[in-house]
């Protein structure tokens, strides 16, 4: 076995941040997807026996001013802040990859048409915009998560664009050129695979102030309407009690910084993991 | 110079998308202006009027033409519930989202920038591993929970700093500053995060260049190669960097306001979103767009300048 060999083979079994990251995101994306099944309350139901009452056996992370579960809303919370991110970032991924593709290949005219508008669109802070479009999404969950999409495409487009001007010039899309393949085929099966590692990168990255936006918009009140519960929504409500109720503060934002930090950390070690994989597939 | 005249030129096309875009924002809203104007009172006859009054029974195009022709007459409408002229409004509100920004973007300085050269000096030391968690950590809190955080421990249990509101500047500095120093230090955290990253990757590649070595070995104090000849080398990323945050700030400030209880420009954004006052709206977008841009601007400017060998021109 080589030293290099051996010495990657010592780095994979110490825990990188980005496998820990990864497990983050794991964890977290089963505790949403199980919440009804794993959470000890019903989300809605009200105790008015229990009311603020603080971290116990049977509440533990205490009950809000309704006497809800705060760690069912927060799971439940959860699976809000995970559809926003995962459905915001693949709207921006499927509108931004072949933009910026195409633009970055193609360059010249064709690169100013796509660009001229994302220029604008990133003139405006991300939260001004999801804001404005607030008056347009009235509350659905849905049609929020479409706006920070709409909000971010233009990062896809920018990434997927710088690197695809790079392989462009690359010998093997020259070759494949000689060949006479399509202008589609060259950018699909040579340009793409070869330019997307940045793009993944981003996008991990973008997941997680996807999960930021959603939890800030439903906190100032423009984005997921009570009873749903959002984690930037029980921050909002859980305010008004936290001289006396701390815990209502302080469970759902650690619910969103580990969310947050979990895709940073993966987004972090992923060029090193993709490149990995690429290495072993040759 | 004629490199500038070129940056200058390139932002017409930019501002001219912003407008469409704001003012086209506001034909994507449901619901009719001149019903949010009249409210409960509202007449056939009266919302008639109000509708020829602002010109919305005109052809789009026409309503932008005006619309813009108003904007640079320096008119930018008036409040829909007060109608008090929106420039009024901004002329209140801009000065406490500049402060609140600025106060961020020094703190954010004094912090990270000292940090993220010593991280550079003495790799995996104490205070690189401190700039590693603050620079993980910084970008991950969600701004918003760090001010309730915040509020928490320094106003509701240690009763240092007010928990929200303003103090004109007029009412002492010293008020004024301790009402906006934990908002400040909210906005400047994730601004931190991303400057002591840049500073610590900038100041070891300038580290690692052969006149560092050079200066060395002439014997120059260690102090004076870091402050005489790293730093400037290794400020270019570190504007450019600032620069790019900016509108962070800008966003930022719209959350932390709204935390705060601040009356900055973004929580008019919030406040006029909420009420469908669509001038209102409009040139708060209008002003934050136009204050990024011009960043931006002087952001390339300055970077132009310290990094001869980018300048356009005779060469």
């Amino acid at each position: 076995m080589s030293m290099a060999a051996s010495s990657r083979l010592r780095a994979l079994s110490k825990p990188t941040p980005a496998a820990i990251g990864a497990a983050i995101v794991l964890l977290l994306a089963a505790l949403a997807v199980l919440a009804p099944y794993i959470s000890p309350y019903d989300s809605e139901s009200m105790d008015f026996n229990a009311v603020l009452s603080p971290p116990s056996l049977a509440h533990l992370f205490g009950t809000d001013n309704f006497g809800r579960d705060v760690l069912t809303r927060a799971l439940f919370g959860l699976r809000v802040s995970l559809i926003a991110a995962i459905g915001s970032v693949a709207a921006a991924m499927v509108v931004g990859v072949p933009l910026g593709l195409l633009a970055g290949y193609r360059r010249g005219f064709v690169d100013a048409v796509i660009m001229r508008p994302v220029d604008v669109i990133m003139a405006f802070p991300a939260i001004v915009l999801v804001v404005a479009l607030a008056g347009v999404f009235r509350q659905s969950l849905g049609l929020m998560t479409l706006a920070i999409g709409f909000v971010y495409f233009p990062i896809i487009v920018r990434v997927m664009r710088g690197a695809a001007i790079e392989v462009s010039d690359a010998l093997f899309v020259e070759g494949a050129r000689a060949r006479g393949a399509s202008r589609v085929r060259i950018m699909a099966r040579h340009v793409l695979p070869n330019a997307i590692t940045p793009v993944l990168v981003q996008a991990s990255a973008l997941m997680g102030v996807a999960i930021l936006m959603e939890a800030a918009i439903s906190f100032i009140g423009l984005g997921v309407q009570p009873p749903t519960p959002s984690l930037g929504l029980m921050l909002s409500d859980g305010r008004s009690y936290m001289g006396d109720a701390p815990w209502l503060v302080i469970c759902p934002g650690l619910g969103i910084l580990v969310a947050v930090l979990g895709f940073n950390l993966m987004g972090d070690g992923l060029p090193r993991l993709l490149d990995a994989a690429n290495r072993r597939r040759k | 110079m004629t490199s500038t005249v070129r940056r200058l030129l390139l932002l017409l096309p930019t501002l001219f998308g912003v407008s469409i875009v704001v003012f086209l924002l506001l034909r994507l809203i449901p619901g009719d202006p001149a019903q949010v104007i009249m409210g409960l009172r509202a007449t056939p006859e009266g919302l008639a009027a109000i509708t020829r009054d602002l010109g919305l029974d005109l052809p789009l195009h026409e309503q932008y033409v005006r619309w813009l022709g108003a904007l640079f007459s320096g008119d930018f409408g008036r409040d829909y519930r007060s109608n008090v002229p929106v420039t009024q409004l901004l002329a209140t509100r801009l000065p406490v989202t500049l402060e609140l920004t600025l106060l961020s973007l020094l703190l954010a300085l004094i912090v990270a920038v000292p940090l993220g050269v010593r991280a550079a000096v003495h790799p995996n030391g104490i205070a690189d591993k401190a700039a590693s968690v603050l620079g993980l950590i910084g970008i991950s809190i969600p701004d918003f929970w760090l001010g309730i955080l915040l509020v928490l421990v320094f106003s509701l249990t240690l009763g240092m700093f007010p928990s929200s509101g303003f103090v004109p500047f007029s009412d002492g500095i010293f008020a004024n500053l301790r009402a906006f120093a934990l908002p400040a230090l909210t906005l400047a955290t994730g601004l931190s995060a991303v400057l002591v990253r840049v500073t610590r990757s900038a100041v070891t590649e300038v580290l690692s260049r052969d006149f560092v070595r050079f200066l060395k070995a002439k014997g120059l104090p260690p102090r004076a190669i870091i402050n005489r000849h790293v730093l400037r080398n290794a400020s270019v990323p570190i504007i450019t960097v600032i620069g790019m945050q900016f509108g962070y700030l800008l966003g930022g400030a719209v959350i932390v306001e709204q935390v705060f209880d601040l009356p900055g420009v973004g929580s008019l954004i919030v406040t006029a979103t909420m009420e469908r006052n669509y001038p209102v709206v409009q040139a708060g977008m209008l002003v934050v767009a136009l204050l990024f841009i011009l960043v931006n601007l002087g952001t390339d400017l300055l970077y132009a300048w310290l990094n001869p060998r980018l300048r356009g021109g005779a060469r």
